[in-house]
């Protein structure tokens, strides 16, 4: 065979094998969404799914209404914490990123990121539920809010980063004071790019488990007060799919089914909302 | 920016320009996340403290674990955790670069597009719907269709071939290496696009096809970025939990075959520490998660300065 035959070949050939592995890189993704969906939709199709709290094994009409709310709260309080101090640490990443201090909170950021979410419940656990000698939904989302915040200052800070130096320029020029140009001009240009953060944090925490398991520990019954410990639905995937009972397992994966139901949403929504900004900051 | 700042500088004398606030303000918020990380290692170096203290050293090379005898030693989870994510990194490189190959280049943008969407689906997936799926469908998947055709035909001369089973180091990596995917292929990516586009027009200049222009000379260049990437996924890996904990099968011990349960620093933490009564026992837990927490933080500055250092040099090439 001619030597050139051969190579191009042999680049096809290659060619194919890398979209080959690219193919089996995405059967799990397909894999997990078909069992969750497959194995949670019998669950999720009862109402009493989403109304109705833990009832032992052998009493019908279990639900995860206690696990929802508990996630609710836990992400929310979480939020409350993470993000307005994330969204000012990343302008002050983006605007005066020439600054040292800015390269050591990019670096302690990504660290922070990659660090095991496991150590920072443990962190968590010594630094709020020892002192109160009580597992509660605030340790809980402490823990949850140590996870986001990294998150929402990387985005934030790349979400100011695209404002044109013009709108900037403009603002100093009117005379404007720094703090005016960042929090009234360029927050509000950003603010698509802002949210997609917030959003891509939320959907983090909302399905982390190791955080919570010392922090706030969960819960069989329905409650909403964060001073006490508290389900969400992650730590009910986690117990109810190692438990030896057939109709738990099966919540289990109904739970697995509206958590990825939630997080997949939200970070469809947070693409969106994302190209939405670059769009904006296209125009500015 | 830099101007912006230059300009009224140069206009107004020194002694008129009004300090700006707004830097100290927002810069000591920003202070939280470096703050965090060093007070989460004091802290849990200050609660691991009777564990550091008892033990010493040996804790690191010790290889029992039992709270009756108040005996600690972290060997064999220190062994898993480390196992368990070189052997995800083996499974999962091959097939992350190639994923970032096709999805740098080739193709049209569109498909290009929806195939990045995807990876990045995978990387959303929470950690505890990786353990449910892995747990009852891909561990015996792969215990039916992996180990027990492997050990049969190795198993009898290769020790570490032997004993399959469900639950175990094996399958743990499985979901390891499906877990670390998204991290390695989008990081690979963005490396393979930064190489120089005259590099590659260069090549083909020269007559190379496209495979020859890929292996010999656009990933001989991305060569640093990519081990980056491989370096940030083992991260991921070390720490990764909840999904490992549901199928690694939990036995304290250095598994005499990778088809045998194990045990990683994460999942004794999350499987034991709720019981953990005492001083020694829980003082010892919180010392695996410190090694865990240093080692994870020496591999991922490690990773995020090398991937840094590649970017910076590839937009002054730019």
């Amino acid at each position: 065979m001619n030597r050139n035959v051969r190579r191009r070949f042999a680049s096809t050939a290659w060619l194919g094998v890398m979209y080959v592995l690219t193919v089996i890189a995405l059967i799990p993704l397909g894999l997990v969404l078909w069992f969750v969906v497959t194995r949670g939709l019998p669950s999720v199709l009862h109402p009493e799914f989403f109304t109705n709290s833990f009832r032992p094994f052998g009493v019908p009409g279990g639900g995860v209404a206690h696990a929802i709310v508990g996630t609710g709260i836990l992400v929310g309080l979480a939020s409350l914490m993470a993000i307005p101090i994330g969204i000012l640490g990343g302008i002050y990443v983006a605007e005066y990123a020439a600054d040292p201090w800015a390269s050591w909170v990019r670096l302690a950021s990504d660290v922070l990121v990659g660090t095991p979410s496991i150590a920072i419940g443990l962190f968590a656990y010594a630094l709020v539920v020892v002192p109160v000698h009580h597992f509660s939904g605030i340790a809980g989302s402490v823990a949850l809010a140590i996870l986001m915040l990294p998150i929402v200052i990387r985005t934030t800070e790349g979400a100011v980063a695209l404002i044109p130096h013009g709108l900037r320029e403009s603002g100093l020029a009117l005379g404007l004071p720094r703090w005016r140009v960042s929090i009234q001009l360029i927050l509000p240009a950003a603010v698509p790019g802002v949210i997609t953060g917030a959003l891509l944090a939320v959907a983090r925490a909302s399905g982390e488990t190791a955080p919570l398991l010392f922090t706030s520990l969960g819960n069989t019954l329905f409650q909403v007060n964060p001073t006490q410990a508290m389900q969400a639905l992650p730590l009910t995937v986690y117990q109810y799919a190692l438990l030896p009972y057939k109709s738990l397992q099966d919540q289990a994966w109904g739970a697995a089914l509206v958590l990825v139901v939630l997080v997949l949403g939200i970070n469809l929504i947070s693409r969106w909302v994302l190209r939405r900004q670059i769009r904006l900051a296209g125009q500015l | 920016m830099a101007a912006v700042e230059a300009a009224p500088a140069a206009i107004l004398p020194p002694a008129r320009r009004v300090p700006d606030r707004f830097r100290t303000v927002s810069g000591a918020i920003a202070a939280a996340a470096p703050v965090i990380l060093v007070v989460i290692v004091v802290i849990l170096f200050q609660q691991a403290a009777p564990a550091v203290k008892h033990f010493g050293l040996g804790f690191l090379t010790g290889t029992d674990w039992n709270p009756v005898t108040d005996t600690f030693g972290a060997l064999p989870a220190i062994f898993g955790t480390v196992a368990t994510s070189l052997l995800a990194l083996v499974i999962a490189v091959p097939v992350g670069v190639a994923v970032a190959v096709v999805l740098a280049e080739q193709g049209q943008a569109s498909v290009r597009g929806i195939l990045g969407i995807a990876i990045e689906l995978l990387a959303a997936i929470p950690s505890v719907v990786y353990g449910i799926w892995a747990l009852y469908v891909l561990a015996p998947w792969s215990f039916q269709h992996i180990e027990i055709p492997i050990s049969d035909r190795f198993g009898g001369s290769i020790g570490w071939l032997s004993q399959p089973g469900a639950r175990s180091l094996f399958n743990a990596s499985l979901v390891l290496a499906v877990m670390i995917l998204p991290t390695l292929s989008a990081i690979s990516r963005e490396v393979i696009r930064a190489v120089p586009r005259g590099l590659r027009e260069s090549a083909v200049a020269l007559g190379s096809t496209w495979w020859e222009t890929t292996w010999r000379v656009i990933l001989p260049s991305a060569r640093a970025g990519i081990f980056g990437a491989t370096i940030l996924a083992l991260g991921r890996a070390l720490g990764e939990t909840i999904a490992v904990t549901m199928v690694i099968g939990n036995r304290y011990a250095i598994p005499p075959s990778i088809f045998s349960p194990a045990y990683t620093l994460a999942s004794v933490i999350a499987n034991e520490f709720n019981e953990a009564t005492g001083t020694l026992y829980p003082a010892a837990l919180i010392e695996l998660g410190l090694v865990l927490i240093l080692v994870t933080l020496v591999v991922n500055i490690f990773a995020l300065l090398l991937v840094r250092s590649i970017s910076g040099e590839a937009s002054r090439a730019a």
